[in-house]
């Protein structure tokens, strides 16, 4: 039995769905990141793990035991909230300070642990401050280490380093990997930051309109998109009508006037392709043919613009010296089997 | 030494060019002043004139034949001062107007907490009955307290017939009749002023407590209360202020025989006609009430100086 289950939860705010019929099971220590644009579900997701909202429809247990049934009080989850939701009353220590009173913890430990914390999120010398003297990151931070300190079994992040600079976050990312990997801390991360999600997670879920795209490791959501949405929410990517066919040969995808071995198990038919535009290089034969549109040098890489006969597509090709066409020229771009996605037509929409 | 070099380089240039712009933004600008000529107009002839002019009365002396005598004396405070029969009264006045604040804020605070949570359409139904009886002139209000709180009254008649007592209690022409009844005319302004201070509270403040640890009313004690103590504050002090002056309600339940300071410089005006006499009953009213209201603020914003940012 997994950690945390999320069996078809169901969220409506009067006839607006905001969470639709969401499954998902979460392993203990995993670090696990919901991607997806703004307004897709992810604060609701979190707030009915928390208990803020009860859902229409669905169930939550966590070790086994069912959570819906407990108040949020009860829940002892850690939560960072979108909008920090800091004490305004009380000074940075005594927001950390507030889960440990709560738990009994006696003074002197309380200090030593309040002190510990705000050292870690750099705040060591802000401890008596409000947050209305706060700047917004300093008071991101306040409210990460107030879900820290309490040391959770489960930590609900919803986007907790999105006020940060670079440095800061980047700390941060550290240190909550650091967390996760010593302490065995389960943790749910909202972000808006891909990199940050596919540098930090064991697993992302992708979400839109309240629904899951795909669950799957950073690398196969980046390599292999269940859909043409996770595919163009996920980094850049050439979508590229066809049709699957399958013979004796196996399955394979017929793109204008070229053709491709199909890997996944897809039924026959109209459908898709997906590929990355850094996978696909320029070739000599069994290709796409097509005319180079434009050609932009990046720095480190060239970015072209090809028209084919299956659509426009984007290839990114290193600078490192290798011969590259120019534009206006005729070329053939092609790509290995294993580095796209195949979908049926309709998941391509 | 180059920084020296080009600051030095620079200065000459900044007579000639700086001060130009600088006058025009200093020059005396007589356009706001002007423009709230009118309403500072209003405001004086209306509240400073008759104010000053009470204040001057009171040092008039008044004598049964000659009427106001036209002399600048601080007699009638003296009188006051050493008279036992006007520290009663105003020592009456202060402790209505205290515990009607008090009640005012024991039920108000409560009742505008529930109102938050309730859902919409509940929550709007509620404070029209809430806020309904200001629409109400306080005279029927208090008639109406009138025939309930009296010995034949609706209240006395349900208490002997529950017959919880025997003797009808004397709520008309006591102290606590008068509360009663002025703590229902004022608990509106409590909620209402709760109630804005309660909107700017973030929900999810109480829910991170919540998720802390913290029971319900640990919430309560610790989160939402310590946030509306202003809400509370500017309550108390409009709640405070119009009991401490309120004349109809102490005049119709109070009566003759309880006076409160307005019903005293009421009479003093009116039935004994010794005007300067109740103009210094009025004085002493307003600068009794102001530094009550003042230190108190004073005192509750010290405890809570960080909310009140
Ligand atoms: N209390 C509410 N009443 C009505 N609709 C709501 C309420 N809360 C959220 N919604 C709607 O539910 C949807 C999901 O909201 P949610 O806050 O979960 O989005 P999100 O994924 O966290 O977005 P963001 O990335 O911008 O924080 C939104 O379309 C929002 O308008
Ligand atoms: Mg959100």
């Amino acid at each position: 039995m997994s950690y945390l289950v999320l069996d078809r939860l169901t969220k409506r705010f009067t006839s607006w769905t905001a969470v639709d019929d969401l499954s998902l099971t979460v392993e203990k220590g995993e670090l696990i990141s919901l991607l997806g644009p703004s307004g897709c579900g992810k604060t609701t997701t979190l707030q009915m793990i928390a208990g803020f909202l009860d859902p229409n429809a669905g169930r939550i247990t966590l070790d086994g035991q069912d959570l819906l049934a407990k108040k949020p009080n009860e829940r002892g989850l850690g939560i960072v909230f979108q909008s920090y939701a800091l004490f305004p009353h009380m000074t940075a220590a005594e927001n950390v300070a507030f889960g440990l009173e709560m738990r009994g913890t006696s003074r002197v430990d309380r200090d030593r642990m309040v002190a510990n914390t705000l050292k870690l999120v750099g705040l060591d010398s802000y401890g008596d401050r409000y947050p209305r003297r706060m700047s917004g990151g300093q008071q991101q931070r306040v409210a990460l280490a107030r879900a820290l300190v309490i040391k959770p079994h489960l930590l609900l992040l919803d986007e907790p380093l999105s006020n940060l600079d670079a440095k800061m976050r980047e700390e941060m990312q550290i240190e909550l990997r650091r967390i996760q990997r010593s302490v065995g801390t389960t943790m749910i991360l909202v972000t808006h930051d891909q990199s940050e999600a596919m540098a930090l997670s064991d697993r992302v879920v992708v979400m839109n309109k309240g629904r899951i795209q795909q669950v799957a490791t950073p690398q196969e959501a980046y390599d292999r998109p269940a859909n043409a949405f996770v595919a163009n929410f996920l980094g850049r990517t050439n979508l590229l009508p066809g049709t699957v066919e399958h013979d004796q040969n196996g399955t394979s995808i017929a793109v204008a006037d070229a053709r491709w071995p199909v890997i996944q198990a897809v039924p026959p038919g109209p459908g898709a392709l997906a590929v990355r535009p850094e996978k696909i290089s320029f070739v000599a034969e069994a290709g796409l043919s097509g005319i180079v549109q434009a050609r932009v040098f990046q720095g480190t890489q060239w970015l072209f613009e090809v028209e084919t006969a299956a659509g426009r597509m984007m290839v990114i090709r290193q600078h490192d010296g290798g011969v590259l066409p120019n534009e206006r020229e005729r070329v053939m771009v092609g790509w290995r089997p294993e580095d796209m996605a195949v979908m049926p037509a309709q998941e391509a929409a | 030494m180059t920084m020296a070099a080009s600051t030095d380089a620079a200065t000459p240039a900044v007579p000639t060019v700086a001060p130009a712009p600088e006058r025009v933004g200093e020059r005396w600008s007589w356009a706001p002043y002007l423009l709230s000529l009118p309403g500072l107009a209003l405001f004086a002839v209306l509240l400073l004139v008759p104010l000053a002019m009470t204040a001057l009365l009171s040092l008039n002396s008044f004598s049964f034949y000659g009427g106001i005598q036209d002399v600048w004396r601080f007699d009638n405070y003296l009188e006051i001062l050493a008279d036992s029969y006007f520290h009663e009264v105003f020592l009456r006045t202060f402790r209505i107007a205290a515990l009607v604040t008090l009640l005012c804020a024991l039920l108000g605070a409560p009742q505008a907490y529930i109102l938050r949570r309730m859902t919409p359409a509940w929550r709007s139904l509620c404070l029209l009955i809430v806020l309904g009886p200001l629409l109400i002139s306080v005279v029927s209000r208090t008639l109406g307290w009138a025939l309930l709180l009296g010995s034949t009254g609706l209240l006395n008649q349900a208490l002997m017939n529950l017959g919880l007592v025997s003797e009808p209690i004397e709520f008309m022409y006591t102290e606590t009749g008068v509360v009663i009844a002025l703590t229902h005319v004022l608990v509106p302004f409590m909620v209402l002023s709760v109630w804005a201070s309660l909107q700017r509270l973030d929900p999810q403040v109480e829910n991170a407590a919540l998720s802390l640890g913290a029971g319900p009313s640990t919430v309560l004690r610790r989160i939402v209360l310590p946030q509306i103590v202003p809400g509370i504050l500017s309550g108390s002090i409009i709640v405070f202020a119009l009991a401490a002056s309120a004349f109809a309600t102490p005049a119709i339940i109070g009566g003759r025989r309880l006076k409160v300071a307005a019903t005293l410089a009421y009479d003093e005006f009116l039935n004994t006609l010794n005007w300067p006499l109740g103009a210094t009953v009025a004085i002493l009213l307003l600068l009794a009430n102001i530094v009550i209201i003042v230190g108190c603020n004073r005192l509750v914003e010290r405890r809570y100086k960080q909310v009140f940012e």
